[in-house]
């Protein structure tokens, strides 16, 4: 038998460490689950293929793949920082995964910064695969990718918020079950494939307040007309964030 | 002088108009097995979660390696096992294992641990394939793996096996050896007799008794055999040394306690005979924690 040196050798490991170690953990644990990975990619590019190749919905004149494109983005970012991050969390809390972590040395900041990483790395590989098959279709993106930068971190922080709160009020099964309503419903309403104008005139005004609207309609402004950072969709997807972070950090229950 | 591991005095927490834990005062020392002995409702799981920092007392004092329970630097030197949970249901326990290590300076090593605990050949399956037993395992691990210098186990083996059990005892009683301090709760008496140095009865949310597991059951033995139900015990009392009782408790089971030695037990059975009953299962046996236990609280503790 192994012999173990029990003698008391406390110490924390280093943050950096900690967070590291904790994100690479959530990575892993997303790439690893079929539901997640059918959510974060199979979804996403099944849509931009389908509707880039065919004419099921009519987006007016100019290139399929340019208007898809953007709305899928959107789509993937609200996916991996909403949907995917609410059921996650809110099954570690029901596990009792939160409570323990909480008694490790790593923080609570710590832990909500190890999960903004996870969440920011599944992004990248989201958009690195969705842009390689929109290039492939023939996608030609303008504007500047800091401007897209831009709007994709405040979608982030906006949707993460969502998440969180939904994560940190619900019961798990009720975070399952309303996340993957809001993620049918925003895709259905938030002009990701069906434009905004399809709507009626008097819906339209409110669906454009809508973060996953927001997101959408300023990433198909600067990657599709190449305009300059739209200010509108940069305060809505801001005051989301705003809100849903302060309300998340002020409800979360840990246990 | 250095401070307990754990200290509480007059510790009250209230659940809405339940009080779970009304004006608890133990300490636990340090490098010593400390186990919280109680029925379930006692409030052992609420003062074990009040020492991790979980939950806020409503009144008295906790101090935790003298400093209050809820200070981040104990997070690195107190080791925590719930008493459910706590692991991703889809992460392979090694996985597991080695991530919580990385939140430590100078951690067990992760692999070494888990053949310490016999769950080397396990260490690639996802947690909720495990058995009851080898998740209680796991959550062990974890609780030790940075090397802390206080554990808190909050029923460490409810529902082992009594293999998984061994195993766990083997454990705490090394973690001893290596001079940790372990606080754990239970309500398995011989759990508490054969791993502390320290036992705390609780019922109601209150100390009930405390002691050594000897200085609790006493150095006294009794003597227990079955008979037919309501026999008068005047004549047996009468003919006993003085100093010694005995009892019906339950119906048709009897319990002599006393010098218990060839007089004693000659006494009995001369008894026995004069009555005309045949004693049945007739033994000598030392006084348990849950005899201890019954006589303070009137109940029994499962």
């Amino acid at each position: 038998m192994t012999t173990l040196d029990l003698t008391p050798a406390p110490g924390a490991a280093p943050l950096p460490r900690m967070v590291l170690a904790q994100a690479g953990a959530e990575i892993k644990s997303t790439l690893r689950n079929g539901e997640q990975l059918l959510l974060t990619l199979i979804i996403p590019v099944l849509l931009l293929v389908g509707f880039s190749t065919t004419s099921l919905v009519n987006i007016g004149r100019g290139s399929r793949v340019a208007f898809i494109a953007p709305g899928v983005i959107a789509l993937a970012v609200m996916s991996t920082a909403f949907t995917g991050q609410a059921i996650a969390t809110g099954f570690e809390r029901r596990y009792g995964v939160l409570k323990r972590l909480g008694a490790s040395p790593l923080s609570r900041s710590g832990l909500m910064l190890a999960k903004t990483l996870a969440v920011i790395a599944v992004e990248v590989v989201q958009v690195v695969v969705i842009g390689a098959v929109a290039l492939a279709l023939g996608w030609r993106p303008a504007g500047s990718p800091l401007a897209a930068l831009v709007l994709i971190l405040l979608g982030t922080a906006a949707f993460s918020g969502l998440g969180l709160l939904m994560a940190g009020t619900l019961r798990a099964e009720a975070t399952l079950a309303g996340a993957n309503l809001v993620y049918l419903v925003l895709l259905g309403c938030g002009g990701v494939i069906f434009p905004l104008t399809a709507f009626p005139a008097a819906v339209e005004p409110v669906l454009r307040l809508l973060p996953i609207s927001a997101l959408t309609g300023g990433l198909r402004s600067v990657l599709t007309d190449g305009a300059a950072l739209p200010l509108g969709a940069v305060a809505i997807l801001a005051a989301w964030a705003a809100v849903s972070l302060a309300l998340a950090s002020r409800t979360f229950r840990w246990e | 002088m250095e401070s307990p591991a754990v200290e509480i005095i007059d510790l009250v927490k209230r659940y809405g108009r339940t009080t779970a834990i009304d004006g608890l005062t133990l300490a636990a020392g340090r490098g010593a097995v400390t186990a919280i002995l109680g029925p379930n409702g006692a409030g052992k799981t609420s003062t074990i979660e009040i020492c991790e920092g979980f939950r806020r007392p409503d009144g008295g004092t906790v101090r935790v390696l003298g400093l209050p329970p809820t200070r981040p630097e104990l997070r690195a030197r107190v080791g925590v096992m719930l008493q459910a949970g706590g692991v991703p249901p889809a992460a392979r326990c090694g996985e597991w294992l080695r991530l919580m290590s990385r939140f430590h300076a100078r951690p067990l090593d992760p692999a070494a641990l888990l053949e310490r605990l016999g769950m080397t050949e396990h260490a690639r399956t996802p947690y909720r394939r495990l058995s009851g037993g080898q998740q209680q395992r796991v959550s062990l691990a974890a609780a030790v793996i940075g090397r802390p210098e206080l554990v808190f186990l909050d029923e460490p083996t409810a529902g082992l096996d009594p293999q998984a059990r061994h195993a766990c005892w083997d454990l705490v009683a090394d973690l001893r050896t290596a001079g940790v301090s372990v606080v754990l709760t239970t309500h398995h008496m011989d759990e508490a007799e054969r791993l502390s140095d320290h036992v705390v009865i609780i019922d109601h949310g209150g100390v009930v008794a405390e002691g050594t597991p000897s200085a609790l059951t006493g150095a006294e033995r009794q003597l227990r055999f079955r008979a037919r139900p309501g026999l008068s015990l005047d004549e047996l009392l009468a003919a006993l040394p003085s100093g010694s009782t005995a009892k019906e408790s339950p119906s048709g089971h009897y319990i002599v306690e006393g010098q218990v030695g060839p007089e004693l037990l000659a006494t009995v059975t001369t008894w026995c005979a004069a009555e005309g009953v045949t004693a049945a299962d007739l033994s000598i046996e030392r006084r348990t924690l849950e005899d201890v236990f019954l006589e303070l609280t009137g109940r029994e503790l499962r």
